[in-house]
């Protein structure tokens, strides 16, 4: 190694003696990312940063008076909602996870090329209607008097579910699950697309040698494909769980007011009590502990293959 | 990892001593702990930089608000409304007759954009150039009466020149006239009128007729499927009148007492939800059986689905406008007097009215709407009888310090 890098003096030139202009090439080519960073996300931090420590009005203008207790009462009055709002996307994921696994295995294993194309655009279909429309759309989906419901109420099902707390008399719509349904079909794509990457580069040799190994088909699956699927099951975790638990359109459309989610409570601080000190803590908070959790989460999976 | 590698792009002395902290074998101090402590120092400057400047009074005589007018020799207007807001033309939608009669009678070009979709977030949006004393660049906006208010109260709106205002002083509904957020119209016209009522479905409800707010919050034949409005003034003016408080002039304690009876009928679930104007689709299926709704709203639903039913509570009901109103510094408040001049003839609030179906604030148009549109001229949920107009009560206007309490609570009550 030593002796060829001698052997090539012009490859370990120290970067202070280059020429300027190659010195400067990694700069150049940072700086888009750079500027869409600091614009995009620094600034809008560092504004939110100090939002959250000012105090006063409209009226009186805000100043940054260090008021570091807005943290403290924001996080005491809305505990519940961030406590709802992980649960919720929590099991949204878990739901993703169990509906997305088998269908990215069957697009990347099972389906001829032909068909698998088909599938996937069908996957991403959905995106091509606005967000709100489709989850609107689950109000008629989940209607009181619609076909889902009479049929999981001619199974008892939705007794076994007012049981547990999930919904409420002989409906979906305004409970906990039609969130819950709302959040897991929404972000499904977001789970179902990394899933398929990661299942679809694993080389089916590996199966066949499993198998002269005398591994049945679902040791295959527990001992080889599922640990190389890993990764897209972090990455596929992450995607959806993020974005779920600061979610707040579904929670308004198909909840009621005891299943508002902590993005609800920073949307009406923000907009209609005009409290935007603890809208922006909220926010913070929000952040922290949604990192704290990734961070826990990343550590246990191990995620060398993700970055 | 090379130390030039590490040094490249910092400046002469932070190299200095990071190569002093190397040599020394005292690298305790970190590149990570190095950027965190210039972040830190230049994140405290920044972050006490980032204050919101108050909001300059309405009320010095110096008019703040006024911008330089440039309408006489630019004759252009820019007009932000809500989508859905003006008459088209039945073969061409991208026309707007009247505001082409507009252009045709005055030569002033209009800018028309439909970039409100709601009080509050129009608000987030224009209050950072407001804040700062700039240009919207928008010369003449529509909003509820509430948040036009509130611009007022911020000195954030221009106040209007009556003489070039000659149709809109006459014409003006009587019933709009005083405003307490607005005496006398000196910032603000009204663009329509919307009316807060009862709606219903009655196959839901089995033929069971609905006729007041208490019955909304108490009849357990409706348990769970009644709705509410996410608009606080809407659904606590319609509660404050169901107790037999006047909304345009209640205490803090009344306003209590309503979200408190409120607040019992969300906790035994008689309340499903609080919506914006996504009521319509739950009240078409029955999901809904009763709930608080917009006149406007009320006229399609109707048409659509004949089971629905509007009612008007003996106590009363809500009404409230939308209005026009030239925002601070924008550029052509003339051309936009000019504008608001134009809409308070009889045969052009008319034409708006058939195109629109919301309630005219201009006094006197009904003979010309019986003749261009009479079925909608009979519509009492466009053109208010008698009998219904003078049940109409107006929500008063609040201080800041009423409104971030009140919000406050109401955003508890909703569960956000």
């Amino acid at each position: 190694m030593t002796a060829t890098a001698e052997a090539a003096p012009t490859q370990v030139i120290p970067l202070q003696d280059r020429p300027p202009r190659r010195r400067l090439t990694p700069y150049w080519l940072l700086l888009p990312g750079l500027a869409w960073l600091v614009v995009f996300f620094v600034v809008p931090m560092v504004y939110q940063a100090s939002t959250s420590l000012q105090t006063g009005s409209l009226e009186q203008g805000f100043q940054l008076t260090w008021h570091f207790s807005t943290y403290w009462d924001a996080l005491s009055e809305y505990k519940w909602h961030f406590v709802r709002s992980f649960g919720f996307s929590a099991i949204a994921t878990l739901l993703c996870l169990a509906i997305g696994y088998p269908l990215a295995y069957t697009i990347a294993f099972k389906a001829s090329k032909r068909w698998r194309n088909v599938i996937l655009i069908l996957v991403i279909a959905p995106f091509f209607t606005s967000f709100l429309i489709r989850t609107l759309a689950w109000k008629t989906i989940l209607s009181d008097s619609g076909p889902v419901v009479e049929t999981l109420n001619a199974l008892h099902l939705l007794s076994l579910t007012d049981a547990i707390g999930l919904t409420t008399g002989q409906r979906l719509l305004a409970t906990p699950l039609a969130v819950i349904c709302g959040l897991t079909y929404n972000f499904l794509p977001f789970m179902i697309l990394p899933l398929y990457t990661s299942l679809e580069r694993i080389d089916p040799r590996l199966h066949e040698a499993a198998g002269d190994l005398y591994a049945r088909p679902f040791t295959t699956f527990r001992k080889v494909t599922f640990p190389i699927s890993l990764p897209g099951v972090v990455a596929g975790t992450l995607l959806t769980f993020i974005p779920a638990s600061g979610d707040y359109i579904n929670a308004q459309l198909l909840g009621s007011p005891s299943e508002q989610m902590i993005g609800n409570a920073i949307q009406k601080q923000f907009l209609n009590v005009l409290d935007y000190p603890t809208a922006a803590a909220l926010s913070f908070i929000l952040m922290a502990l949604i990192l704290g959790m990734v961070t826990v989460y990343m550590r246990k999976a191990g995620t060398e293959e993700l970055v | 990892m090379e130390f030039n590698e590490i040094a490249d792009g910092m400046s002469a002395p932070v190299r200095k001593a990071w190569a002093r902290s190397l040599t020394n074998g005292r690298a305790a101090m970190s590149r990570r702990m190095l950027l965190q402590a210039t972040a830190l120092m230049a994140g405290t400057g920044t972050l006490a930089a980032c204050g919101i400047p108050a909001a300059k009074s309405g009320s010095q005589e110096s008019a703040p608000a006024a911008g330089p007018d440039s309408s006489d020799t630019d004759k252009t207007l820019s007009f932000s409304n809500w989508p859905l807001y003006i008459d088209v033309d039945a073969k061409d939608e991208t026309k707007r007759p009247t505001l082409d009669a507009f252009t045709a009678a005055t030569g002033v070009k209009v800018k028309y954009t439909e970039d409100i979709n709601d009080n509050v977030e129009f608000f987030g949006k224009v209050k950072p150039q407001l804040a700062a004393g700039q240009d919207t660049g928008r010369d003449l906006v529509v909003l509820t009466d509430w948040m036009a208010g509130r611009l007022i109260r911020l000195g954030w709106a221009q106040k209007l020149n009556p003489a070039n205002l000659t149709n809109a002083l006459t014409n003006l509904e009587a019933r709009f006239r005083a405003p307490d957020w607005d005496p006398g119209r000196q910032y603000s016209y009204p663009w329509t009128s919307i009316q807060t009522v009862i709606a219903y479905n009655k196959k839901a409800t089995k033929g069971k007729e609905i006729t007041s707010v208490a019955q909304l919050l108490d009849d357990p034949a409706l348990k769970g499927r009644v709705t509410f409005l996410s608009e606080m003034r809407d659904t606590i003016g319609m509660v404050l009148l169901s107790m037999g408080k006047e909304p345009a002039k209640f205490t803090a304690d009344d306003f209590d007492a309503a979200i408190a009876r409120v607040q019992k009928a969300v906790d035994n679930k008689q309340i499903r939800k609080f919506t914006g104007n996504d009521y319509g689709q739950e009240l078409s299926s029955g999901d809904i059986a009763a709930c608080i709704a917009w006149g406007g709203d009320l006229i399609q639903l109707k048409a659509d689905n004949p089971d629905i039913e509007f009612v008007i509570p003996a106590e009363g009901y809500l009404s409230s406008t939308d209005n026009m109103l030239v925002p601070a510094k924008a550029q052509h408040k003339k051309n936009a007097e000019l504008l608001i001049n134009f809409y308070y003839q009889h045969e052009i609030a008319a034409q708006l009215t058939a195109g629109i179906n919301y309630v005219s604030p201009v006094a006197g148009m009904e003979p010309e709407l019986a003749k261009i549109a009479p079925e909608v001229a009979e519509n009492p949920l466009v053109v208010p009888t008698r009998e219904m107009a003078a049940k109409t009560h107006l929500f008063r206007s609040l201080t800041e310090a009423e409104e971030t309490d009140f919000e406050s609570k109401f955003s508890k009550l909703i569960g956000a």
